[in-house]
């Protein structure tokens, strides 16, 4: 065995230590330990997807001395490294940029604390991105929520802690209701290990015996985790914590920690449920049905917003509806375009919230629409990387998001008719609706203010901040630029991510 | 800064409920609270009265009628959702296979692994403790920092800073500050069973932390035993006496070195274990004290961590500290 391949557990593991470390630290040594180790991590996740991509298979890690069943294991492919690469290398930036807004925002006392929950944050993510074991995945699911809803709390003001315990409900329902799901997936099957359910639930269909069981487990499955993901109907939380928490904190939340639910979702539905059963059972329809309402209620919702935060965490409520309208098409073509959409998705909006971080810092703490007037021109750097991020979100070829709209475009053009024209009427509708509330922030972000309000006020440019965005930047267009080997490296890992 | 358009106000109002704003406006526009007396209120009220736009009366009548309607059908509509989960639920129970009968699923080539080889591969003799801490070890691990975040969240939800404990973010100084102080000591009955319990409960404790291997118990419970011992101390003694032996520093010095041997230890028999090397851990004597390999200290570490957990989630509840 590679000494490579022990990487994933080391970056779970030791993340964890990290986090327990931090906790004990002053807030300036934790957040150099904190960034140290999220380096490290990237570095790690990168070598594990240069292996995996040089070996073009996946393999199984197995966490102890006994084997599966018996033991925990995890599971190594192409998407997975590319998947914990790109989170760990965002989760760095993120931090990296908002860095002076974590201190300025928590208590002096307790910023050691934000970056425990990071570590803990960026360990579970790890988890629920290689996990091979439903319990496990529930039991970094459990970490996940405290420490994500922990990361808004720590912004200490009576508006954090309203959006905090309306997180917190929400997503201890979702998780409530995985749990459900495993336990009665355990009892008709009783395994805990995904390929192992899957062999089983297999046998069970073709009996035909359980069919309500099955369909209920796949229900509970679904709309819990799609309420921690925010998918449309259960998004009421996201804009409330999304937009109040500080700027690291929100890009993270938006970027990676709703992702990390859905590829624990792709992966149920692909080696614990397999395809065709979530095809007959027609939940692919109604999570299709919800992406397309999302894309363009999120949208419609993120127009009406006067404040700048809160309207890109309506922008998430849509982008989060792309992602399940690629998963609802049942097609790998769809899939491959719901996991490059979580890619695009993860290095774009956090580099708006982060830019959304700086806008508040010229315009003296406000994000409304008219408070942000000029504020590119006060934050240039910030402004360019809005203006990439807002392009890119739109849709402008040459950027992450274009990619997405293209293949999923792809995608729509190979399903059923009737599917087909709803799901390329939603992306058009969404575009259209998307350039009409991104481009009025550009030019609001440009244009002078006419009372010449804040005008004395020019960005302070860390070294943090300002290689965060430009890293952000470059990313934006490497990847938009350089699509097709993405694309391509998706849809290699996902042909040996199933059973 | 928001749009004032009907519409849009209505479905602000769907998705965020009754906003202050709102509040606002139905107040000041209410010629109630003016006093109507001088010359210039008595326009004021006339102008509010007959420039109130539409609008505006709509959102004064759904603030005050609407919402009791919105409240009364969103109430009803949870309780039938809530009904139906039930009833599926309670449908989806009926299905499944009897508990504890032999052709239960559940009993299949993994729990006949757990029962019969238990002993001989983790050196345990009670089978559940070699399944949390050998078999499933990574999981425990997972559910041990499950803990540690909940105790840093509510660290920094509730830790007040002794300083600034009368004043600083405190909605009510006087009145938290005097609840934080007010400890309930005196209490002769009280002190007496404490001072008879918080041994026994110690004794206990570490009785089902070591003995975790080969009998029923384990870090979990131990620690939770321990750490009902000392919130009892606490409670029949006051803080004081506790934090003479059990402060800030002691908590977090016994969870990190808790913490990290145990991810330690945990890290070095996965790395040991995948890459199949000889792991030189010597399993003890199945049924002695020091048996089960190293399930033994990640008890001890594991019920040293539960037990700061619990005690630290009762001080921070009853005065915001230790």
């Amino acid at each position: 065995m590679a000494f490579v391949q022990n990487f994933p557990f080391m970056t779970i593991v030791f993340s964890l230590t990290c986090g327990v470390f931090c906790a004990v630290l002053r807030g300036k040594w934790a957040k150099r330990l904190c960034l140290a180790w999220l380096a490290v991590t990237f570095a790690m996740s990168l070598s594990v997807l240069v292996y995996t991509l040089k070996s073009g298979g996946y393999y199984i890690y197995r966490m102890g001395k006994w084997d599966a069943p018996w033991g925990n294991e995890i599971r190594v492919g192409i998407l997975e490294a590319l998947m914990a690469s790109v989170f760990s290398g965002v989760m760095l930036l993120s931090v990296l940029g908002g860095l002076h807004h974590i201190f300025e925002d928590c208590e002096a006392e307790k910023t050691n604390l934000y970056f425990t929950m990071i570590s803990l944050l960026m360990s579970s993510l790890f988890a629920l991105i290689y996990t091979n074991d439903l319990f496990t995945g529930y039991v970094f699911v459990e970490i996940n929520t405290i420490a994500s809803c922990a990361l808004v709390m720590l912004k200490s003001s009576s508006k954090t802690l309203v959006a905090t315990t309306r997180y917190l409900i929400m997503s201890l329902l979702g998780s409530g209701l995985f749990l459900l799901g495993i336990v009665i997936l355990y009892g008709i099957t009783g395994e805990l290990l995904m390929e192992s359910i899957g062999a089983k639930v297999q046998e069970i269909f073709a009996q035909g015996e359980y069919s309500l069981p099955i369909t209920v487990i796949i229900g509970l499955f679904s709309v819990g985790l799609a309420v921690k993901s925010a998918l449309f109907p259960f998004h009421s939380w996201l804009p409330d914590a999304h937009g109040s928490a500080t700027a690291s904190s929100s890009a993270v939340l938006s970027g990676l920690v709703l992702k990390g639910y859905i590829i624990l979702l792709i992966k149920i539905f692909y080696r614990v449920f397999g395809l065709e059963i979530i095809v007959s059972e027609r939940v692919s329809n109604f999570l299709f049905l919800f992406g397309a309402l999302a894309m363009i209620c999120g949208s419609i919702g993120a127009l009406r917003e006067r404040d700048l935060k809160r309207m890109l965490a309506y922008s998430s409520v849509a982008q989060i509806g792309y992602i399940y309208v690629g998963i609802g098409m049942h097609s790998d073509i769809g899939m491959t375009a719901a996991c490059v959409q979580i890619l695009a998705h993860a290095i774009t909006k956090p580099m708006l919230f982060i830019c959304s971080g700086g806008f508040m810092d010229v315009s003296g703490g406000h994000k409304g629409m008219a408070s942000i007037t000029g504020a590119g021109l006060r934050d240039p750097l910030g402004g360019a990387a809005f203006t990439v991020g807002a392009l890119s979100m739109t849709g402008i070829p040459f950027f992450a998001g274009f990619v997405t709209k293209l293949t999923l475009t792809e995608g729509a053009l190979e399903t059923s008719t009737p599917m087909m024209v709803m799901a390329l009427g939603a992306i058009a509708v969404s575009t259209l609706l998307n350039a009409l509330y991104y481009i009025p922030v550009i030019f609001n972000l440009f244009t002078k203010p006419k009372d010449g309000a804040y005008s004395s006020l020019r960005a302070r440019y860390t070294p943090a901040y300002a290689g965060a965005l430009t890293v952000f930047i470059a990313l934006n267009l490497g990847f938009g630029i350089f699509s097709q080997s993405v694309v391509d490296a998706v849809s290699r890992g996902l042909a040996m991510f199933g059973i | 800064m928001r749009s004032d358009g009907a519409l849009s106000r209505f479905f602000d109002f769907v998705e965020d409920g009754v906003r202050e704003e709102d509040y606002r406006i139905s107040k000041t526009s209410s010629p109630a609270r003016l006093d109507t007396d001088t010359p210039e209120n008595r326009w004021l009220v006339t102008v509010q009265n007959s420039e109130t736009p539409l609008s505006a009366r709509f959102v004064n009548w759904f603030s005050k009628k609407g919402v009791a309607l919105f409240n009364s059908l969103y109430r009803i509509a949870a309780v039938i959702i809530c009904f139906t989960l039930i009833g599926v639920l309670l449908a989806v129970v009926s299905f499944l296979p009897a508990f504890g009968s032999a052709d239960n699923p559940a009993v299949n080539e993994v729990v006949e692994r757990y029962v019969s080889k238990s002993v001989e591969e983790t050196g345990a003799v009670n089978a559940v403790a070699g399944m949390i801490s050998a078999y499933r070890g990574f999981d425990t691990l997972g559910e041990a920092h499950v803990l540690f975040v909940a105790a840093c969240s509510v660290i920094a939800l509730l830790r007040v800073d002794p300083s600034e404990r009368r004043h600083g973010r405190l909605i009510n100084p006087d009145m938290l500050g005097e609840d934080m102080d007010f400890e309930p000591n005196g209490d002769p009955i009280l002190r007496k069973s404490a001072k008879l319990l918080v041994p026994l409960a110690f004794i206990f404790g570490l009785y089902v932390i070591l003995n975790g291997t080969s009998s029923p118990g384990g870090g979990f419970s131990g620690g939770s035993l321990i750490g009902a011992g000392l919130i009892l101390n606490s409670v029949a003694f006051g803080f004081k006496r506790t934090e003479r032996f059990f402060g800030d520093e002691m908590y977090h010095l016994v969870k990190t070195i808790c913490l990290t041997l145990y991810a330690l230890m945990m890290a070095y028999f996965i790395f040991m274990g995948a890459n199949s090397f000889d792991d030189h851990i010597w399993l003890g004597v199945p049924g002695g004290i020091i048996s089960g390999g190293l399930i033994f200290p990640i008890n001890i570490v594991v019920g040293l961590e539960v037990a700061c957990t619990m005690y630290c989630f009762y001080a921070l509840f009853r005065k915001g500290g230790f």
